[in-house]
């Protein structure tokens, strides 16, 4: 057992835990964050990605003793950091997953979300391909990713302000409409509409 | 759940004091770095030490700097995310910028260290599994065990060396900085390896590598890295190879070398195939004929073995793919060579 002086989300903890946990256990077994989440504990699916130092990294390989004096940043401590830092409601990134429906079961948002905060902290206009480069650790079992990746448009397109990029779906299916509709003269009511 | 193995962490924050601490523990301790492959590894029970000795905070094993003969040199600390994105190595020695740009994915690059790849643990599908399942099968001559079952009634483990890095490294002619209980010694990387899967390093587990040095590359230096491996977002290699080739003034091909990775106990220069592409111009229909020439010469010296997974004929019929293709690359100045 070891008292390890960690950093998360914000707060300074003195944690007691053995000194082959891994800093997985720790947020979870002594710390009750269970936001991260632990998959194949091995380091190939990104469930349990956290932030040190701004930086995504596997806390199911990460050992506390090597991170006392580096900011550990969870899932758990996005909307708080987001309030103090003077935002309302959940943090821009939550926000746009849950209006994208960016999720099925939910075990990998952790990870991904953690994941998208970093990469929009380095590069505000990600291209399609560097989203997907920045999220190539996060494993996905249900989405097919799209609605991941269209989230994260999203929020990089509003927090820049600008319109909001359409799914390409979305604009194939309206230019199909647009090809399907026949072109009429808008209907005019007799008596120019008053009764 | 998998659950390391108790031991302790000690938190040196020099070379000296990290060796002592070493020395002191008398072969029962090893070396953190980034812990992206002890750590499983150690959830495995491949490796049960009584003590990790985390290099974290070690100053001299970190940083990129250039020295006035233009001599590059790499903490072995620095994160394999910091190599990929050095402006001046992606310019200069573009193959290890590469190399080091494909290794498995974005957060293990993040925690993953340079020193860690090169010094990486030679990978088998019947050794890189829980101890459950090991015990299973009866263990193997890697770890506990006395058969090998990738060769039956082989009597040399035949893990394969699946460090990205290191044939990059070795195209470039790197020299690795070592400390030791006698002090400091420098020797070419090239000549680090040894022909067991157990072990692939002619190092102790005590000895550390402290720094990579690699020399300046010619203005008309090329190279590059391809890598096959099943899912393009991460994964180990299941073959990898290095290329490089330095042109002369009138744009022939003057030095050339390829060095190949995931093959067996160590990483694979290929011999000869300096001889087929010199003096050829790339772009140029004789530079095209010497590259099929050295691909069907890596088909013959790449035999790759059901050691790690992916089918090892499917493995073998890529390696002309990808030593053509990332040949190509390189003349290029294109690459790195993987699928997406």
């Amino acid at each position: 057992m070891r008292v390890f002086r960690l950093q998360v989300n914000g707060d300074p903890l003195d944690v007691a835990a053995p000194e082959h946990w891994s800093l997985l256990e720790v947020l979870r077994y002594r710390l009750g964050l269970t936001g991260s989440k632990q998959g194949c504990d091995k380091g190939d699916c990104g469930a349990c990605t956290v932030l040190i130092d701004g930086t995504p990294t596997l806390a199911c390989l990460a050992l506390p003793a090597t991170l006392e004096g580096k900011d550990i940043t969870t899932i758990e401590g996005l909307r708080p950091l987001h309030q103090k830092a003077g935002g309302q409601g959940v943090d821009p990134v939550q926000d746009a997953f849950d209006r994208c429906g960016a999720l099925q079961c939910g075990f990998c948002q952790p990870g991904m979300i953690l994941s998208t905060k970093a990469l929009l902290s380095d590069n505000p206009d990600p291209s399609r391909r560097e989203i997907q480069d920045a999220l190539a650790g996060n494993l996905c079992r249900c989405t097919g990713y799209t609605q991941i990746f269209q989230a994260v448009e999203l929020v990089a397109d509003e927090v820049a302000g600008r319109e909001p990029r359409k799914p390409a779906w979305a604009q194939a299916r309206e230019q199909e409409i647009a090809a399907a509709s026949p072109k009429e003269e808008p209907f005019q009511p007799e008596h120019g509409g008053q009764a | 759940m998998l659950r390391m193995p108790p031991f302790t962490v000690l938190n040196p924050s020099t070379v000296d004091e990290a060796m002592e601490q070493m020395l002191a523990a008398a072969g029962e301790a090893r070396w953190l770095a980034g812990g992206t492959d002890i750590n499983p590894n150690l959830k495995h029970r491949l490796l049960e030490p009584q003590a990790l000795i985390a290099l974290e905070g070690v100053g001299e094993l970190r940083g990129v700097s250039v020295n006035e003969k233009g001599w590059l040199r790499l903490g072995a600390m620095t994160t394999l995310t910091e190599v990929a994105e050095h402006a001046q190595i992606q310019a200069q020695w573009p193959a290890l910028a590469q190399a080091a740009s494909l290794v498995s994915g974005p957060q293990l690059r993040n925690m993953g260290t340079i020193g860690g790849n090169v010094m990486l643990d030679t990978r088998c599908q019947w050794y890189n599994q829980t101890h459950f399942w090991r015990k299973s099968l009866g263990y193997c001559m890697k770890k506990d065990g006395t058969e090998c079952h990738v060769i039956k009634g082989g009597s040399k483990c035949v893990a394969a060396a699946s460090n990205d890095t290191a044939p990059a490294l070795m195209t470039l002619d790197a020299e690795i900085e070592i400390a030791s209980g006698d002090g400091r010694a420098r020797m070419p990387l090239a000549e680090l390896w040894q022909a067991d899967g157990i072990w692939n390093r002619k190092l102790s587990p005590q000895e550390l590598l402290v720094a990579i040095h690699l020399p300046p590359t010619a203005a008309k230096h090329h190279g590059a890295y391809g890598k096959l491996r099943d899912r393009g977002s991460i994964d180990f290699p299941l073959f990898g190879i290095a290329v490089r080739l330095d042109l002369d003034d009138a744009g022939k091909i003057a030095h050339a070398a390829l060095c190949a990775v995931a093959l067996q106990a160590r990483p694979w220069p290929l011999k000869k195939v300096a001889d087929a592409l010199c003096g050829t111009t790339p772009g140029e229909q004789d530079f095209l004929d010497a590259v099929e020439q050295v691909a069907a010469l890596a088909a013959k010296q790449c035999r790759p073995m059901p050691n790690i997974p992916g089918d090892h004929e499917y493995r073998h019929a890529m390696v002309p793919v990808y030593t053509k293709r990332t040949l190509f690359a390189a003349a290029a100045k294109a690459g790195p060579v993987h699928h997406l």
